[in-house]
């Protein structure tokens, strides 16, 4: 118990002393303003500024979010259909590395293209930025189920698609879950990225039109609020894979209680 | 072992339909692969099985025993010959089993009480009322047998939290919950400690004779063996066989006691020296 109160306090420090740090040097060697705010002058520009930079935070937030909801839904489904099936498995795994492959940014251009530029190419961005991670990590935790646990609902006279609910969904959620973190970062950096390209909507818009007018302080304080965004929802995603797949890390979750 | 419990024993209901022989493989073999790389698993064996019987295969390992209760249960399908389970070939059967293996395998991410339940939500007729009872008769019914063996209060704990002796006896509850007519034992007592399989061995036998299921366990152990079948069969080394098919005479109940008598230690003694036959053969 105390280890994990010394831990938070000292990353609390952590992340503190850096913000100082940063604020002490850029005082010590005269930083410009141009080139490196202090960190003083970036909250205090997020402060002033937040009502025009609230709508912004929303439009990331929700393009993201859209964009991750289409993202996990094709991807479990797509991750079962290769997990159960040890032919498609071995069928579909080049294209999916293929896939994978191609650095996202470089979709960005077509789905502007194909939608003109705005939201639907931050949306799809973010949506197809967070497939791959959640299709491998699905069809990896259904396809390593031990035959000894798929034998005792077999032996009971079960159906393929009751084994599926009953032992391979719930063996693969630790996967899922962990990819679900993962995939919830990348989708807010497809959105982010997207938005800076082609949008006049959202955060990335915002730092791309700041930049361009030698705002500095604004440009700091959409990276920092894109930081705080990033945290938040890869925070309440490890908190419901604690709650949801607790049985898996046990381990530590003793060490904890 | 105190037998007073709200589970009714099948002798209440009324009579199965189901035709003797509730087992009978017609010289079934197992071959896995083909040409050259194939491997014999089994033999053609030919083994019945009545109702209500309680037979224990023994043999050296490797033999196959653990292959005949596959076939059994339909895990695997026959290369030749013929399965039939209660008249019907195994993958038409219409009896319920239930099966413990030598791994408790109870599902990490259930209680005791839900991995217990299990069968009761994918076995017919239950699952038809598994969502109305769930909470109702069919939890009370995994309590009394769970405190039955001894588990009466770990129904809300983990797998992990338990020792090895007692998730095999969660195992054997998730075998026996929804009274199968057949009752497939793959070494369940296997890993476990002189004592608590000593102790097993008799939750064991007041849960047959309690229920009277047809039993067929798997087994190394020649006192496990004796002290629980009626029945033994012994195999031959790889690829198996049935070479010896003798009943076992001494009465049920059987005390734990028993082992130490000299008619068992006869009968292990016999038992022992046709495996060492056919291992050194």
């Amino acid at each position: 118990m105390s280890d994990s109160i010394r831990i938070r306090f000292l990353s609390t420090s952590l992340i503190v002393g850096f913000f100082l740090l940063w604020e002490v040097l850029c005082i010590l060697l005269n930083v410009s303003d141009l080139v490196l705010p202090r960190p003083s002058e970036i909250f205090v520009t997020m402060y002033d500024r937040f009502p025009v930079l609230w709508p912004h935070i929303l439009q990331t937030l929700s393009s993201t979010l859209i964009g991750f909801a289409l993202g996990v839904t094709i991807g479990v489904t797509l991750g079962v259909i290769v997990g159960t099936s040890k032919v498609a498995y071995a069928v579909a795994y080049p294209l999916l590395v293929g896939f994978s492959s191609i650095p996202k940014v470089a979709v960005v251009p077509i789905f502007v293209l194909w939608f003109g530029s705005g939201t639907t190419p931050a949306i799809l961005t973010a949506m197809v930025i967070c497939v791959f991670p959640i299709v491998v990590n699905i069809a990896t935790g259904l396809a390593t189920t031990e035959p000894e646990l798929e034998d005792v609902l077999k032996t009971m006279g079960a159906s393929k698609t009751e084994i599926l609910w009953n032992v391979g969904l719930p063996r693969a959620m630790p996967y899922f879950f962990a990819s679900l973190k993962v995939a919830i970062t990348l989708s807010f950096v497809g959105a982010v990225l997207s938005e800076t390209v082609a949008s006049n909507m959202g955060i990335g818009f915002v730092m791309m039109t700041a930049s361009s007018n030698f705002q500095v302080s604004l440009v700091f304080s959409g990276l920092i609020l894109l930081a705080l965004m990033g945290v938040a929802l890869y925070a309440i995603f490890s908190l419901l894979e604690s709650r949801v797949t607790g049985w898996a890390t046990r381990g530590t979750e003793i060490a904890v209680t | 072992m105190n037998m007073t419990s709200s589970i009714p024993a099948p002798m209440a209901k009324p009579a199965p339909v189901h035709p003797r022989p509730a087992i009978e493989l017609q010289d079934a073999s197992v071959v896995f692969g083909a040409g050259e790389k194939a491997v014999t698993a089994l033999s053609p064996t030919t083994l019945r099985m009545d109702r209500g019987e309680f037979l224990a295969l023994v043999g050296p390992s490797g033999c196959g025993k653990s292959t005949i209760l596959k076939l059994v249960s339909n895990l695997i399908q026959p290369s030749s010959g013929l399965v039939l389970i209660g008249g019907r070939e195994a993958s038409a059967r219409e009896l319920r089993i239930g099966m413990a293996f030598q791994n408790p395998t109870l599902l990490p991410w259930l209680t005791i009480e839900q991995n217990v339940m299990m069968p009761l939500k994918i076995v017919e007729p239950f699952k038809r009322t598994y969502r109305r009872d769930k909470r109702g008769a069919y939890r009370d019914r995994v309590h009394a047998l769970l405190k039955q063996v001894g588990l009466g209060d770990f129904a809300n704990h983990y797998p992990w939290q338990l020792s090895g002796g007692m998730l095999q006896r969660s195992n054997l509850c998730r075998a026996l919950i929804h009274e199968p007519d057949l009752l497939l034992l793959d070494e369940p007592f296997g890993a476990l400690d002189q004592f608590t399989r000593e102790e097993l061995w008799q939750i064991m036998q007041d849960l047959y004779l309690d229920r009277a299921p047809t039993v067929l366990l798997v087994t190394h152990d020649l006192r496990e063996a004796g002290f629980l079948a009626g029945r033994i069969c012994v195999m031959s080394a790889r690829p198996g066989r049935v070479i010896s098919d003798e009943p076992v005479t001494l009465p049920q109940p059987r005390d734990i006691a028993t082992i130490y008598s000299p008619e068992f230690v006869e009968m292990t003694q016999g038992l022992r020296e046709m495996i060492a036959q056919v291992r050194s053969s």
